[in-house]
């Protein structure tokens, strides 16, 4: 049967990949190909780069570096971070990309989503979700833009059904709450939303463990689990992950 | 003009990258082309025909750009290997778009049937059907599975993403099959011709096997 699927993600800025905490401070932790070649070897499922470069100076940075990963990799990559129009998800599919993740343009101009989908197939259009839990009476997380800067006023949920509608072929929902905590992932937002889609989900944000990628999964729903951090710094291989999941009774790929 | 020993077949829908990398990775000796060239297509010693999106489209613009006549016939005549669109598009009918395809099989593309997407435990498997999902080799009437098949372990994960699986009338050119939850066809094999639903080329060591098998087969 299909495996669940571990995605280490990589933020990438100025060509170095890093990791934050709650989207701030950010930590240096290496290059990215070597990182990339490093995870492969170690039985990732697919790789996720996240291009976080705050000027346009240097977005074609990423580019080279799919380039290359792609030459050296042989899994799925999927890169996100300043996609705006259809031309942007056309250059990082010709870099080597097979999906692109698109957030904040998402948002705005719902209409992109369909149109990319529709050019490029559902199969390789992510819509990444950043949710945060809020005090309100309609709904209980909130969809954020702008890495996370600005609030939308849009139910989580709704917005997740809404965008497998228009032509997304997986959804990457991170809860702004957990990331970089280390608190394990929010299980009943991923659960919510893993219901009501039919789509695959990946549950991101607040992995600190191994047990945390078993919950992801049994709790969460979420058919892939992205973490960072806990491999970046060399806490868990990602083989050590799988060999976890497997233990617990998860179907992985070893 | 350079000899052209494996012509990936564009016709614009996609991304073709992955598939070419692939191909030089694992043949670094020949020359991968990616062409949407009918005289490059006949003159190519091995066609990989790809395909990404939805197969109406896949169909129109193949036919758009002047390819339909010369894939049929490199199919029935050289070493030939389709990829997930690239194998629907060989049967007569898909149920995406009720779209006709280009019949050189007997037999449908059907989606996931919505009532049967759960596993054992009742649980909702998603559509598309999307990841690593193991791939059990066919075997022919001498128990011997297909050249394609060479140091790769019965059962190995490939990587899959697709909505749609082909169901051949004939049960005699199936040369893997998957389960999602009830088996399905993923892959044919007849004559110079082998098409896999799943993504060699995004399928790692596995996958990087199979088209070294690919480029090395003698039909």
């Amino acid at each position: 049967m299909l495996a669940k699927r571990i995605i280490p993600c990589l933020d990438v800025t100025n060509g170095r990949v890093v990791k934050g905490i709650n989207f701030l401070e950010l930590r240096d932790a290496g290059d990215p190909v070597e990182i990339a070649k490093r995870y492969d070897e170690q039985g990732a499922d697919e790789l996720t780069f996240l291009d976080i470069t705050a000027s346009s100076d240097n977005r074609g940075l990423i580019l080279h570096i799919i380039e290359e990963v792609a030459a050296q990799v042989f899994i799925p990559l999927t890169v996100g971070g300043g996609v705006r129009e259809v031309e942007d998800v056309r250059r990082l599919l010709n870099a080597g990309a097979d999906k692109v993740s698109i957030n904040t343009t998402a948002v705005l101009n719902p209409q992109m989503v369909q149109d990319a989908a529709s050019r490029f197939g559902s199969q390789c259009i992510v819509v990444a979700i950043d949710a945060k839990k809020v005090d309100n009476q309609s709904f209980e997380w909130e969809v954020f833009t702008h890495g996370g800067r600005k609030a939308t006023g849009l139910d989580a949920v709704k917005w997740a059904e809404y965008m497998a509608k228009l032509g997304a072929g997986e959804l990457l929902v991170t809860s702004m709450d957990r990331d970089g905590t280390k608190i394990g992932f929010n299980n009943p937002l991923n659960r919510a939303i893993s219901n009501a889609v039919d789509v695959p989900i990946i549950a991101s944000g607040g992995v600190g463990n191994l047990q945390h990628l078993v919950d992801g999964v049994k709790d969460g729903g979420a058919d892939a689990v992205l973490a960072a951090s806990i491999f970046h710094y060399g806490e868990y291989t990602v083989k050590q992950a799988k060999e976890y999941m497997q233990k617990n009774g998860i179907e992985v790929r070893l | 003009m350079r000899k052209i020993d494996i012509a990936v077949v564009d016709y614009g829908m996609g991304n073709l990258r992955s598939v070419s990398k692939a191909l030089e990775h694992v043949a670094p000796n020949k020359h991968v082309l990616v062409t949407s060239n009918p005289v490059d297509i006949a003159n190519a010693e091995r066609i990989v025909f790809p395909g990404q999106g939805a197969m109406p489209d896949c169909i129109r613009e193949l036919d758009a750009r002047g390819l339909r006549d010369s894939v049929i016939h490199a199919a029935s005549n050289k070493p030939f290997l389709g990829i997930c669109i690239g194998l629907q598009m060989l049967f007569e009918h898909s149920e995406e778009g009720d779209a006709a395809g280009l019949g050189l099989f007997k037999g449908t593309v059907k989606r996931f049937a919505a009532a049967e997407m759960h596993d054992a435990n009742g649980a909702k498997l998603k559509v598309p059907h999307m990841g690593w999902n193991q791939v059990y080799q066919s075997l022919n009437q001498q128990s011997q599975a297909h050249a394609l098949w060479s140091n790769i372990e019965d059962g190995a994960r490939f990587y899959y993403v697709h909505s749609y699986y082909v169901q051949p009338d004939d049960l005699a050119i199936v040369g893997g099959y998957s389960e999602y939850p009830k088996r399905f066809t993923s892959a044919i094999a007849k004559d110079n011709l082998f098409a896999v639903q799943f993504h060699p080329e995004k399928s790692a060591t596995a996958g990087l096997q199979m088209l070294s098998n690919f480029v090395n087969w003698l039909p």
